[in-house]
């Protein structure tokens, strides 16, 4: 086998429409401005569509990549980025997972694969090493994504196979479907799942078993060992080793800055049977993503009620979010049957709550009734029709169809009335927070490339209370340290992307980032890193300017598509209807719309972007993006 | 082969608290081969994903070792420091009764050399151990109470079996 090294891994360009099968290595120059993962996905993104492409269409490209450090024993290095023009949005489309895959991925010789092209009938493709197979799927088609990876196991008799796969909503090309890998990762945001389905593509299971050599092997090792002690020596990463993202729930909800009701609280009352502690019942263990020493999800097992049995992993605190506080259900239990669904259909869990407690709102208000919902009492806290209203989505039954293109497509069928409550931005649902509090948090879902989320930057650090001095050592410039003040939360915002685009790019876990503490791992320990596997030399300004060049490809991308300034918003309501509930910093707080937009002018010069959000030609040529479409891979 | 009588440490399993994260196989053979190859490590996790069942299968270091029981060239040796099992290379003919025979799966065939290849301890510092958190993984002193501890632990591996075998929540 020729391939060793890590930078020399191929990409491997499948047309399903001809059947055309063909590799080539990443060039160097790629690897120097992109790294490897979201990065190389995004500048691809860019470089094989035309504007306007329909997401739909055979045109469309699904991307997969693997991170620049896949395989390292560290910081959850599983990570794989899933991209495409998004059927939701319309625009950047882009998912981040984690679990096994990108490293037998890479163990196969590759770290990327380009799908473009439609087959006629439901196929998977199926790599070993470079024995590369499109084959039917017919079998599988219409199975849930934990059978149809135990399937595809068994019938290739090798128990190590890892899959990506699409469920039932993938396959009915709901536009929020997501894909998935093992029993709980999930690609979730922005609809891949769906882009895969209009493909016909069922799966993408892939064994390797080549050689992966690091330029410094002892080093690396030596060094990996120490990265996880950093880690794993923080507070935040003790917490989720234990409880996992529900741990954010405790704070979040005691303060209250939690979406509860839709929109209408910031704190679920009577909460308490969501607190984390109360998985222990449940639990038999947790479980971790490939090289992940904090381990943040539970392995559950629910041996009564209707649901019994069943065996799930999580739940993430945004189900929390999804199925708890947003739809005002307050019982642990409904929290794991639900989430157990959308993995099992293959459905974003936050895109699903959003949309249901949107609707609920809508129902209270006499917006839609019964004939809209075909019977269902979308009432808040009604688990029974939560479940329905999931099932409905999936499969794409009445009320069901309608929600199931997204927040856009919903609001033009529903009516403009409905469009006040729905808590979205460039049609994408956001997270259950309630950023009414957090200005550095409401310009982050504001300015995110791919439409409402939260972790594109989350800029979570000013929630810590530490002394000014030491944010501003980090960030480089002033950032006030109460995080109920815009001072200096454009800086958070544009540096968080920064750098969690070369997180995404090296494919390590945000959770081993300062994600979780101010002196857990970023740039310089970023570098060392990609020293010690590739070779390669980068000094964090170099990191930074990779970082600038990833997001500003994907502002690039949605200018073209015709997103500018007036999509970098927030719904009305935060700038209208002030908080009502928690502690005094974060009661009776709305966005002071004056503030924001200063706070998007200060955004947007900082990554010398014109006053619309647009990229300046001086911008671009700094950052070699003057010549795009470059057309290298 | 002289048994020891002396104090001795030992690597300890408990499967309950593995989290799946395969840091121990991969460190284990960048350790062994400086190459990343989960394949060629000499510890593997085994896992039922879809109930949730994670075991690491490792060599156990008998104190009656089966491998060395089989093995008809008496490749099979003790290292006095570490009291680990070893396979002397310059001996072995690769006949494979050992892989056949050891009941934890603790012996491997490297697919890349055909060399037989087995957990050596690390010399006394089993690198599986250092990168695993949740401590599944554990190198202990033998004295009776972890001597204890180690049966409960294979009481608890087999009960792992046991309910993979059923594996039907
Ligand atoms: S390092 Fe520990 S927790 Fe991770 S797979 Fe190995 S034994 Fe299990
Ligand atoms: S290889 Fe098997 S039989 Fe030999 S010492 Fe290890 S566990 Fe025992």
């Amino acid at each position: 086998m020729v391939i060793k090294m890590v930078w020399n891994r191929e990409i491997l360009y499948i047309n399903l429409s001809t059947g055309k099968i063909s590799s080539r290595t990443v060039p160097k120059i790629i690897r120097t401005r992109y790294l490897g993962g979201r990065g190389v996905n995004m500048y691809m993104l860019f470089n094989h569509l035309t504007p306007k492409t329909d997401p739909l269409s055979p045109d469309n490209v699904l991307l997969v990549g693997a991170g620049l450090l896949a395989g390292i024993p560290c910081l959850g290095s599983g990570r794989c980025d899933i991209g495409a023009k998004s059927p939701l949005t319309g625009a950047v489309g882009d998912s981040n997972i984690g679990g096994f895959f990108a490293p037998e991925l890479r163990f196969a010789g590759f770290d990327h694969i380009v799908i473009t092209g439609k087959t006629s009938k439901p196929v998977y493709l199926l790599i070993k090493n470079r024995d590369i197979q499109i084959k039917d799927a017919s079998h599988i088609w219409g199975q849930d994504t934990f059978e149809t990876q135990k399937i595809i196991r068994q019938d290739e008799d090798d128990e190590n196979i890892k899959s990506l796969v699409i469920g039932a909503a993938g396959e009915n090309l709901v536009k929020f479907a997501n894909v998935r890998t093992g029993m709980k990762n999930s690609a979730g945001r922005t609809g891949m799942g769906c882009v895969m389905g209009s493909k016909n593509l069922k799966a993408i299971a892939v064994r390797g078993t080549t050689t992966l050599e690091f330029t410094h092997p002892d080093e690396l090792l030596e060094y990996c060992k120490q990265m996880n002690t950093m880690i794993t020596s923080t507070r935040w990463a003790k917490a989720q080793s234990r409880w996992g993202t529900m741990i954010i729930y405790s704070n979040t909800n005691t303060t209250g800055l939690i979406r509860t009701k839709n929109f209408q609280l910031n704190q679920l009352e009577e909460g308490q049977d969501l607190e984390p502690e109360n998985i222990d019942k449940y639990s038999i263990g947790t479980s971790g993503c490939y090289g992940c020493a904090v381990h943040c999800r539970h392995r559950y097992v629910l041996k009564e009620g209707p649901y019994a049995p069943l065996y799930g992993e999580g739940p993430e605190y945004t189900s929390l979010g999804a199925f708890g506080t947003m739809v005002n259900c307050n019982k642990m239990e409904t929290i794991l049957v639900a989430n157990h669904l959308v993995n099992k259909y293959g459905v974003d869990t936050l895109e699903t709550g959003g949309l249901i407690a949107w609707a609920m709102e809508l129902y209270e208000k006499g917006i839609i009734n019964d004939k809209a919902t075909d019977g269902l009492k979308l009432e808040w806290g009604n688990e029974e029709a939560v479940y329905e209203m999931i099932r409905k989505i999936t499969y794409r039954e009445g009320f069901g169809n309608i929600l199931a293109d997204g927040f856009k497509a919903a609001i033009t069928k529903i009516g403009s009335e409905s469009k006040y409550y729905a808590i979205q931005i460039k049609g994408m649902s956001n997270l259950h927070s309630d950023e009414r509090p957090t200005p550095s948090f409401a310009l982050g879902i504001a300015t995110s490339t791919r439409g409402a989320d939260h972790l594109r930057s989350r800029p979570a650090i000013d929630m810590y209370g530490l002394p000014e001095e030491l944010l501003e050592e980090v960030y480089g410039g002033h950032v006030a340290s109460d995080y109920n003040s815009y001072d200096g939360k454009d800086r958070m915002v544009w540096w968080q992307e920064l750098l969690y685009a070369v997180t995404d790019s090296i494919g390590v876990c945000k959770f081993q980032t300062v994600f979780c503490a101010v002196h857990a791992p970023q740039w310089k320990e970023f570098s060392n890193l990609i020293n010690l596997t590739t070779g390669l030399n980068f000094s964090k300004n170099q990191l930074m300017e990779i970082g600038e060049r990833i997001y500003t490809i994907e502002r690039l991308f949605n200018s073209r598509e015709g997103f500018s300034r007036k999509d970098d918003n927030l719904p009305e309501r935060y700038f209208k209807e002030p908080t009502t509930l928690g502690l005094s910093a974060a009661r009776n707080k709305k966005i002071s719309m004056e503030k924001f937009n200063k706070m998007l002018d200060g955004y947007y010069k900082l990554h010398s972007w014109d006053s619309n959000g647009v990229p300046t030609r001086e911008s671009l040529k700094k950052l070699d993006l003057d010549h795009e479409p470059s057309n290298l891979v | 082969m002289r048994r020891r009588l002396t104090l001795q440490k030992m690597l300890v399993i408990d499967p309950e608290k593995c989290t799946g994260c395969r840091l121990c196989e991969t460190a284990c053979s960048i350790h062994n081969e400086k190459t990343c190859e989960p394949e060629r490590a000499r510890i593997h996790i085994t896992k039922w994903e879809n109930e949730g069942i994670y075991i690491p299968i490792v060599c156990q270091q008998c104190d009656i070792p089966i491998c060395e029981t089989v093995c008809p060239m008496h490749a099979v040796k003790r290292d006095p420091e570490t009291h680990a099992v070893i396979i002397d290379s310059e001996l072995c003919v690769g006949c494979r009764l050992c892989v056949q025979f050891c009941p934890f799966g603790g012996v491997g065939v490297d697919d890349k050399t055909k060399r037989i290849i087995k957990c050596d301890l690390c010399n006394g510092e089993p690198v599986c151990v250092e990168f695993c958190q949740p401590e599944a993984l554990q190198y202990i002193n033998a004295t009776t109470l972890n001597m204890r501890k180690r049966r409960a632990a294979a009481e608890k591996f087999s009960e792992h079996l046991k309910k993979m075998l059923r594996a039907n929540y």
